[in-house]
């Protein structure tokens, strides 16, 4: 009866052959690697995105004045709308994470080479989908990051010559961050970029039935375009075995395990904001980028201010065609990492950046700690056995908000340098001018200290040395002013 | 006439259904492109600006820095509270005031007014300005945007309507200040910055930064 009823659709479908034949075609053997999951997995949790991104929109309303309240409702109100949030936020991040292990082991594998340049190309469009997916994910949760992370890109966009402040109007729909830029956005993440994602991962699958499976390399066997197909029909044909049942089963196992993961990370951190509300009139807050976008956080803050601009504009365009380019550039030869030194070092170098950066962007040390001058007292050890001035210079110190960048005893800024030790680095002359006129990333604060204070703030700090350590001093002094002078001046610090 | 170079009637056909249609498309992208690109066309020669009242003389005491909020002029029904938009009013003196964005002319977050330490600072890459607006240390390449002032019947008026930006500045005072130029050259006295170099640039008259 079943079977009667299949037949009677396939008669008019046609399609149980062509699925059979791509479900049972060979694949080397040693492809059916633990190794080689990732791309399964990739589009797992994209079916996961998918699903759980529509079930949001039944409760989700893309407007601005309403976004945020129907997040909460989500949250709080509507039953197991936390959890399905936290899914998408999750599957969100998990996506970005396996579609980057995937790339690295696709290069590193050597499966960008001939004949499989053109999935490499569209992988890296899919890349570049998948990023911009994050992006606008994170506008739609539309709270106090997603408003001020708008105005960031923003202000990139506004520094294209020329065309920037059109580019900035047409991305935020009007001439502010408003109702039309959210609508916006939510088009671009429900619609368009989903549209063309589902477009290219088509496209992306066909070639790799199409093309076979990259086979497991093995260091000396060398691809070059005269003999590679019949190599690899050589690997398939007679040596190969079918992907159903040979090869799949480790990714279904992976895929569970993936979905596992995600929904446990979901359970147990619970879903991503919506932080406070995207109120423009609220200005107490750090904004901060989600997690795959802290590295270019932690940037834009270590670039020299002269570099920005071109990095910022040219840099991507540089790292894109760089990547699309790369198949061509290296389409033969070896394809096993342990003959690639010079891949597998690259890969080290942008991972350790990345992951260098992100750490950073996790403390911000550029960034001025707002309420330390109020929050963090000077520690005792620095007050005893202190003058009068002394005291009053730690007074100083701590109201004219120096401690929001500079930290004593492991409390404060990060920003300037800490100064549990700078009388030993800086003469009282050296930290009068410091003071007063700054530089080197330092505001000057001669306008603001009164000569009294300058003087009182200047014995403080000269007394901040470590014991036994004598402060740094003006061996012209001893001679300007008589020794005898100078040691009584030393002998009162 | 060779047989390879012969049009079939259908052939002809053929191709000027896909001439209409490309005539068709082509009347059809100009009202597309014209809704997508109104967002850019409509605020062509500043016409998102406006002057919008930020409050009476009284709110904003002689020689403090405050922070006020405005609505942005151009309204759409579903924009809730993003159209409230913060500002750091600083009243030199008599009618004398400095205007400046909360968007940190870096990469636009909301900067802090210190007033102890005379310093605007910003929570996301450490830039810094002094109470002047110009730039005192960190990324930002030049200082605070500022909206241009007037004041009428008691009123402060400024002009707004966009969102300040490091490529557009349209509408907003638009020199970008030498870094820090004028604190550095501060002798020991400190105290109080002479008038003349504050005074002269506001109001009516263009600023120079010399």
């Amino acid at each position: 009866m079943i079977e009667q009823i299949g037949q009677w659709f396939d008669r008019r479908l046609q399609l149980a052959a062509p699925i059979r034949e791509v479900a049972e075609h060979p694949v080397p053997r040693n492809t059916a690697s633990w190794w080689y999951v990732f791309g399964s997995a990739a589009l797992t949790v994209f079916l996961l995105q998918l699903v759980t991104g529509i079930l949001l929109a039944l409760i989700y309303v893309p407007s601005a004045s309403e976004a945020w309240s129907s997040l909460q409702a989500l949250n709080h109100d509507v039953t197991l709308g936390w959890f399905i949030r936290a899914m998408h936020g999750w599957g969100s991040n998990f996506m970005v994470a396996i579609v980057l292990i995937h790339m690295v082991q696709v290069f590193l594998f050597g499966a960008h080479k001939f004949p499989r340049e053109l999935t490499w190309i569209v992988g890296v469009f899919l890349l570049l989908m998948t990023l911009g997916m994050a992006f606008s994910g994170q506008v739609l949760r539309f709270d106090q990051d997603a408003y001020w992370g708008l105005g960031i890109g923003a202000s990139i966009a506004s520094r294209v010559p020329i065309a920037g402040p059109a580019i900035v109007k047409l991305m935020l729909g009007g001439p502010i961050i408003a109702g039309a830029t959210l609508s916006r956005f939510f088009a671009l993440h429900v619609f368009v970029i989903p549209g063309m994602l589902i477009g290219f991962v088509t496209l992306h699958l066909l070639m790799v039935v199409k093309l076979g499976i990259n086979e497991w390399p093995m260091p000396g066997r060398v691809v070059k375009r005269t003999t590679y197909i019949n190599e690899y029909h050589e690997l398939t044909k007679k040596a190969g075995a079918p992907f159903v049942p040979y090869a799949i089963w480790k990714d279904l196992f992976f895929a569970a395990f993936v979905l596992l993961a995600v929904a446990a990370c979901a359970v147990y951190f619970g879903p991503f904001g919506p932080t406070g509300k995207p109120d423009p009139t609220i200005i107490q807050t750090a904004p901060k980028p989600d997690y795959f976008f802290l590295w270019l956080y932690a940037l834009l803050s270590l670039l020299p201010p002269s570099l920005e601009t071109p990095a910022l504009l040219i840099g991507p365009v540089l790292v894109i065609i760089g990547l699309l380019l790369l198949p061509f550039l290296s389409g033969e030869g070896e394809k096993s990492w342990r003959r690639r030194p010079i891949a597998v070092l690259t890969v080290l170098l942008i991972a350790i950046t990345l992951g260098t950066f992100t750490h950073l962007a996790g403390y911000t040390p550029w960034s001025p700690h707002m309420n330390a001058w109020s929050g963090a007292p000077v520690p005792d050890e620095f007050l005893h056995g202190t003058t009068a001035l002394q005291r009053q210079g730690a007074l100083v110190f701590q109201v004219k908000q120096c401690r929001n960048c500079h930290s004593l005893g492991d409390q404060g800024g990060q920003r300037g340098p800490a100064l549990d030790s700078v009388a030993v680095r800086l003469t009282q002359d050296q930290l009068i001018r410091q003071v007063i006129q700054g530089g080197g990333n330092m505001p000057a604060y001669g306008k603001n200290l009164t000569p009294a204070e300058t003087t009182a703030l200047v014995a403080f700090l000269e007394t901040l040395h470590p014991q036994g350590q004598t402060p740094a001093r003006d061996a012209s002094r001893d001679v300007a002013l008589g020794e005898d002078q100078a040691q009584r001046q030393s002998a009162q610090r | 006439m060779s047989d390879e170079n012969k049009i079939s009637r259908r052939g002809l056909f053929m191709k000027l259904g896909i001439l209409f249609n490309g005539l068709v498309a082509t009347a059809l992208a100009v009202p597309i492109v014209r809704f997508l690109s109104s967002s850019v066309t409509q605020g062509r020669a500043g016409a998102y600006l406006s002057w919008v009242p930020l409050g009476p003389l009284s709110e904003f005491p002689e020689g403090e820095t405050r922070l006020a909020t405005f609505r942005n002029p151009n309204v759409m029904p579903t924009d809730g509270k993003t159209v409230d938009t913060a500002c750091w009013v600083r009243h030199l003196a008599g009618d004398q005031f400095q205007v400046f964005a909360v968007n940190c002319a870096h990469l636009g977050c909301p900067v802090r007014w210190f007033q102890q330490s005379g310093l605007f600072m910003c929570p996301c890459h450490g830039g810094a300005y002094y109470q002047d607006g110009s730039r005192a240390s960190g990324p930002p390449e030049r200082g605070l945007f500022e909206y241009p002032t007037r004041v009428r019947d008691g009123i402060l008026t400024i002009q707004a309507g966009e969102l300040p930006t490091p490529g557009e500045a349209i509408a907003l005072l638009n020199e970008k200040p030498p870094c820090g130029a004028r604190n550095a050259l501060v002798s020991i006295e400190g105290g109080k910055l002479s008038a003349s170099s504050e005074t002269n640039a506001l109001l009516g008259k263009k600023k120079t930064w010399a």
